[in-house]
């Protein structure tokens, strides 16, 4: 199925000396996480589906430094995006689209200050658009009748103030979506922002991503949609500490698109 | 003799405003003691934040039940004040109801008086109810204790006790009740008086209306000591609030500097002193104390009210962490106040106490418990970006002191040597594609 898979990157378009219509920023789970390489892969699937001129910086992708920031470690945050503006500016980029949303922030809102402008877009703004434009058709009954329960990530969300695109997505699945109590604007985290992912958590009752999952479950679910790796993450280990694996599934929207298509 | 009263009054007056513009000044100093930030943009979007935000409560009413009972509060208590320049120039004339003159407009605007004061009543009654009765889980949170704990049911119990003054003071004027026209509420109270000669109820009135504008005073000084302080800075706050996305978090452009020549192959690294650029010497990177931090997050300190909206919004204390949003901001309130009086003490300079805000007010614990997710920032009602100060604080323990957690000094490392969290070469980074 692999071989199906087309993923041309920066250097061959720069080789043919043409340019994408679009930058997929891969990100650092999107590249390296076992869970998150899916979401990458059903979202070029996707981008084929739609013919859509695309490439990647494949080795020349460094990490945003987002993490860092957050972490408080400016320094290496603004190594590592000055670093990464040489690369997009030397190929050009003007429109970036990633998976990630702690990677759209930071491309969006933080780059700019150091002189890297592009247009950069989440990978569920840009399917939303895909439809909207006619170039991709969902269609496909797989989810009929199930409930899929979406929950909104923190850097798309509140600081993006995007909460339509991933939902206007979902709707075109023809399952039933459910809003848990604390959603858009009220969400709560998942638990992995902040750097909060690659550490333990301090001391507490119990841990974010817990409460949160069992905000969802409330909903009864068949399936809790995610629109990031991290939350794809923190949802998935919070259904299995409740033992609900066999009952709900954990997937990104662009996965849920995907099977839609049967791509 | 005769004018006794009117000197006792202009006295009063005179030291009631002198001392709040005392306190007002001292508030002021204090919030200058942080570093500049530029906040002079977009000067239209912020008058409507303000206008919106804190003239308009739009998020007040987030919560119904407390966010119409607040806006109950709030216009009453400011339409009511109205009643205070009647108060003053009766005060220094010793003149009695001077507007009365107006008949039946006058009526009609006691008359409203009166019912907004009999709801104020209502509301901050239901308030303390639900503070101390109910027991709202973000009232009772341990940085509730002591002060803040008191501090929010006096501001209630002045507020019932100055409607009561006012509503008695209308009930026990004979005049006022002759004249039938006004007296909506206290004509139901006046009853309570009757039987007692005029003397009596001119002496209860007498004594309503001095406690009443005195009451007043003091409430307006008590202002500077309280959360209450939020009825003027929530304007100045929501003005300066954030503008930029939530999720923008400010580039620090000392280290912008540092970066560049660090990557500039062609930088000369001697040519930098020549260009006598004395104030660019790396100030500290972060925030450890009050000083170190923006006067806009130092204007937000004073201009929380420890509602605790943002604490019981943030995933950390939902699930039991030390940090609390609505602690951060008190700390630093605290601290800015210590710092004060420091230099009060000191004949307007610093001297160093051996303390500061981080490790004496709010701990490492806290600080590296926040996700970043921004549920505080969205939450607060006077525009308060706690999250911002966390950070500060973040940046000067990593910058400065190495000191984050060893997990992320792992996962920092592995971004500087491979590009990514994770021990993984970066010439790997196109694997997936092909797994
Ligand atoms: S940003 Fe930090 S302090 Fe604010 S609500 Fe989220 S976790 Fe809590
Ligand atoms: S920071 Fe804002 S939300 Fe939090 S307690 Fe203060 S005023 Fe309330």
């Amino acid at each position: 199925m692999s071989d199906l898979l087309k993923v041309p990157t920066m250097e061959e378009f720069m080789a043919q000396g043409k340019q994408p219509e679009i930058l997929f920023w891969v990100g650092s789970a999107g590249s390296f996480d076992d869970r998150a390489k899916k979401i990458s892969r059903a979202f070029v699937k996707i981008l084929n589906k739609a013919n859509v001129d695309f490439a990647v910086l494949g080795t020349e992708e460094s990490n945003t430094g987002d993490i860092a920031k957050r972490a408080g470690n400016e320094f290496l945050f603004q190594m590592q995006a000055v670093t990464n503006i040489e690369v997009l500016d030397a190929y050009g980029i003007k429109k970036i689209v990633t998976c990630d949303p702690h990677s759209f922030n930071c491309l969006k809102n933080e780059y700019p200050g150091l002189g890297g402008v592009y247009d950069v877009i989440h990978h569920t703004q840009y399917i939303n658009e895909l439809i909207a434009s006619g170039r991709l058709k969902v269609e496909g009954d797989l989810y009929k009748g199930k409930k899929i329960t979406f929950h909104d990530p923190c850097y798309l969300g509140r600081a993006n103030n995007e909460y339509e695109a991933p939902r206007d997505v979902l709707k075109q699945t023809n399952a039933q979506l459910v809003e848990m109590k604390r959603h858009k604007r009220t969400a709560l985290c998942c638990g992995a922002g902040g750097a909060q992912m690659f550490k333990e958590p301090e001391k507490g009752d119990k841990d974010v991503n817990v409460l949160r999952t069992e905000d969802a479950l409330e909903t009864r679910p068949d399936i809790i949609a995610t629109g990031c790796p991290y939350c794809n993450t923190m949802m998935t280990d919070g259904v299995k500490a409740k033992e609900k694996e066999a009952e709900v599934e954990v997937l990104d929207v662009a996965e849920l698109i995907a099977n839609t298509l049967n791509l | 003799m005769q004018y006794l009263p009117n000197i006792i009054f202009a006295l009063a007056l005179i030291l009631g405003f002198g001392y709040f513009a005392k306190n007002v000044k001292k508030i002021i100093r204090n919030i200058k003691l942080g570093q500049d930030v530029d906040v002079s943009d977009n000067k239209s979007e912020r008058f409507k934040n303000m206008a919106r935000i804190a003239l308009g409560q739009s998020k007040m009413v987030r919560r119904p039940v407390s966010g119409v009972l607040h806006i109950v509060v709030y216009v009453g208590f400011i339409i009511i004040n109205i009643e205070l320049l009647e108060i003053i120039i009766d005060g220094l004339f010793g003149t009695h109801r001077i507007f009365s003159f107006l008949g039946s407009a006058y009526g009609f605007l006691i008359g409203t008086f009166e019912v907004l004061a009999f709801l104020v009543f209502i509301s901050v009654t239901i308030f303390w109810v639900r503070r101390n009765i109910i027991k709202l889980k973000r009232f009772w949170k341990s940085e509730m204790k002591g002060w803040p704990k008191n501090d929010g049911n006096f501001i209630l119990y002045f507020e019932m006790v100055l409607m009561s003054l006012f509503l008695i003071m209308n009930a026990t004027d004979v005049h006022f009740q002759a004249m039938n026209s006004g007296n909506v509420i206290s004509q139901y109270i006046a009853p309570l008086f009757s039987g007692l000669s005029e003397t009596t109820l001119d002496s209860i009135e007498r004594g309503a209306w001095w406690l009443h504008i005195l009451g007043i005073l003091v409430f307006l000084n008590y202002l500077y000591f309280s959360k209450h302080l939020h009825i003027l800075l929530a304007f100045p706050n929501t003005y300066y609030g954030k503008l930029k996305p939530k999720g923008q978090l400010n580039n620090l452009e000392a280290v912008t500097k540092e970066v560049k020549l660090m990557m500039d192959p062609n930088a000369d690294p001697f040519a930098a002193p020549e260009e006598g650029a004395e104030d660019e010497v790396p100030a500290k990177f972060g925030a450890s104390d009050v000083q170190d931090l923006n006067w806009v997050q130092l204007l937000s300190a004073y201009t929380c009210t420890e509602c605790g909206r943002c604490t019981s919004a943030c995933p950390a204390n939902l699930t039991g962490k030390k940090l609390s949003p609505r602690k951060i901001m008190m700390d630093t309130r605290d601290r800015l106040e210590e710092v004060g009086k420091n230099i009060d003490a000191n004949n307007g300079e610093f001297k160093d106490d051996g303390k500061q805000l981080l490790g004496d007010y709010i701990t490492h614990e806290e600080l590296w418990a926040c996700t970043t997710c921004n549920a505080c920032v969205e939450e607060c009602p006077v525009s308060i970006d706690p999250l911002s100060i966390i950070l500060e604080m973040r940046r000067y323990l990593v910058m400065e002191q190495s000191a984050a957690p060893t997990e992320l000094n792992t996962m920092m490392t592995n971004i500087e040597n491979n590009g990514a969290p994770w021990a993984y070469n970066q010439m790997d980074r196109l694997n997936w594609k092909d797994e």
